[in-house]
């Protein structure tokens, strides 16, 4: 057996250490970047069809909640006034085709396929705190795109003050609406500056991937600002108009429920604070989060309601 | 009667082991995270549901012996109301301590903006007197006044109402069933102190029908 009394390396093939140091530096970042890269994709579905979206700058960087608690626990009174059975009932609607009726104070009236609305307004995630007047909350990543810059296209006229929403009525499929718990079809509605504001979007998709149809697809409103009740699913018509759209809600509980329905944790409602949030997917031992006002977006939208007395118009 | 002492004793214990299942399911779902997406609401109002429908249950005690002429039912009753304390008690602890989060300032804020936790709490003020005077040497030292502390569990069954109908938000299907059972339980009662009137009238005691004809023109 021959062993090498001596292992001879020629000084040339002994590596640097700055090079040596400087190696270990790039493989440690090329694992941070990696895993970093894999991130993300974490809060997404797997290969879902917006699984490489542009993130918006207007996302907030709380925790995301837990998609699986985001689908399982939805305020869909179409189908049930039961979170977990509305989820369940949804499965049956059909998503497309899909169109929108456009109409009221505006030059372009018409009925709009869902795809050519996709086409003309690209759509990116915007991960944004979401607030039940019920006083729970998550974090949700929505794909959508910008309502103004949509409302702008239809050109509305100078009689357009207010833009009402309305979600489709179709009591063989959405099985709550055969009972009267609210008036159907579910109606809702922005102020036209509320609307265009840059945090107003449409949403189609979340968690990387389509509605699924419980959070309101194929298409719903989100008001970040506002409860989520403003957030209106399924819709199938947008309307222009100049006087104050009756929203859903208020119609039902106009002492309970207003037509701004602003995130504001100094204005209770009638019968519950609205000063602590329960953030879903929290331990249960954690304590409820403080609620804040306009929902953490103060700063971007209270400037909408500075002449305003927000516990009047609540 | 069919059973003896012994059989009884077994009786009691298979529904004493039904009436905690509700419990350990709760228990048990809530080590596995089972609870879905808001585990505190499903503790919360799971317990609620439970000591609401233990609640009806005893009430329904005496109605059913009325009813049926056995007298059976009645040995449950003290059971069925200790439960009804038992998961009123782990709703309050689910809201105090996991809900509130032992907070005062959350207490203070919250309480005196919702009436229906005003109404829970007086429900449960109701309840606790009672199960503290169930056991059968309480019964002793209260004599008579046994009987009148314990008709409060009716005023409790009310109140465990309008805790439910006043923090709905919209569809008052549920509490309305709840609203239907009591209302029927106690109708049940209301008719029969009614007939034991009437017939005490016609056995014509002379001092106590007097006294019964009375009540009945004064109502």
């Amino acid at each position: 057996m021959l062993i090498k009394s001596k292992t001879e390396i020629a000084s040339h093939e002994i590596t640097d250490q700055a090079v040596f140091e400087s190696r270990r530096q790039f493989i440690k970042a090329a694992s941070v970047l990696s895993a970093s890269a894999l991130l993300p994709e974490v809060s997404r579905a797997e290969a879902g069809k917006y699984a490489n979206i542009t993130r918006s700058t207007l996302s907030t960087t709380a925790a995301i909640t837990d998609r699986a608690d985001a689908i399982s626990y939805t305020n869909y009174y179409e189908f049930s006034t039961n979170k977990q059975d509305s989820s369940l009932l949804a499965r049956g609607l059909t998503t497309s085709p899909w169109t929108v009726e456009v109409s009221g104070e505006t030059e372009n009236p018409g009925k709009y396929h869902l795809e050519d609305i996709l086409q003309a307004n690209p759509v990116e995630e915007r991960i944004y705190r979401f607030r039940c007047v019920e006083a729970w909350s998550m974090v949700v990543p929505w794909v959508g795109f910008p309502l103004g810059e949509m409302l702008k296209k239809f050109k509305p006229t100078s009689k357009a003050k207010f833009v009402q929403f309305t979600t489709l009525y179709n009591p063989d499929i959405m099985v709550g609406q055969r009972a009267h718990v609210l008036e159907w079809p579910y109606v809702e509605g922005l102020r036209m500056d509320e609307a265009m504001h840059p945090l107003a979007i449409l949403a189609t998709g979340m968690y990387g991937d389509t509605l699924p149809n419980q959070n309101g697809a194929p298409l719903r409103l989100i008001v970040p600002w506002k409860y989520g009740f403003k957030s209106i699913k399924a819709i199938v018509k947008i309307e222009f108009t100049e006087t104050m759209p009756a929203t859903a809600w208020n119609k039902s509980g106009p002492g309970e429920y207003g037509f701004y329905a602003n995130v504001n944790p100094e204005v209770p409602h009638p019968r519950w604070s609205q000063s602590r949030e329960r953030v879903l997917g929290s331990s249960i031992f954690a304590p409820k989060r403080e609620t804040e006002k306009f929902n953490g977006y103060g700063e971007q939208v209270a400037s909408l309601y500075s002449d305003m007395d927000l516990a009047k118009f609540f | 009667m069919l059973f003896n002492k012994q059989h009884w004793a077994v009786i009691k214990l298979l529904v004493f082991t039904l009436s905690l299942l509700p419990f350990f399911e709760l228990f048990f779902a809530g080590i596995d995270d089972q609870l879905g997406a808001n585990p505190i609401e499903t503790l919360h109002f799971g317990f609620g549901d439970w000591a609401l429908r233990f609640l009806c249950i005893g009430l329904a005690l005496t109605p059913i012996k009325i009813i049926t002429g056995q007298s059976w039912p009645v040995r449950f009753r003290r059971m069925m109301g200790l439960f009804a304390f038992f998961y009123a008690s782990l709703h309050l602890l689910v809201y105090v301590v996991l809900d509130l989060s032992l907070s005062w300032t959350a207490f203070i804020d919250e309480v005196p903006k919702s009436p229906y936790i005003l109404a829970g709490l007086v429900t449960y003020l109701l309840l606790l007197p009672l199960a503290l005077t169930s056991t059968k040497s309480m019964q002793k030292r209260f004599g008579r006044y046994w009987l009148v502390l314990h008709r409060s569990v009716y005023a409790a069954a009310i109140t465990a109402l309008v805790h439910y109908f006043w923090l709905v938000k919209k569809d008052y299907t549920q509490p309305l069933i709840y609203a239907v059972v009591v209302t029927m339980l106690l109708t049940v009662r209301a008719f029969n102190i009614y007939q034991k009137q009437i017939s005490s009238v016609k056995a014509k005691s002379p001092k106590l029908g007097q006294k019964k004809t009375t009540n009945k023109i004064s109502r």
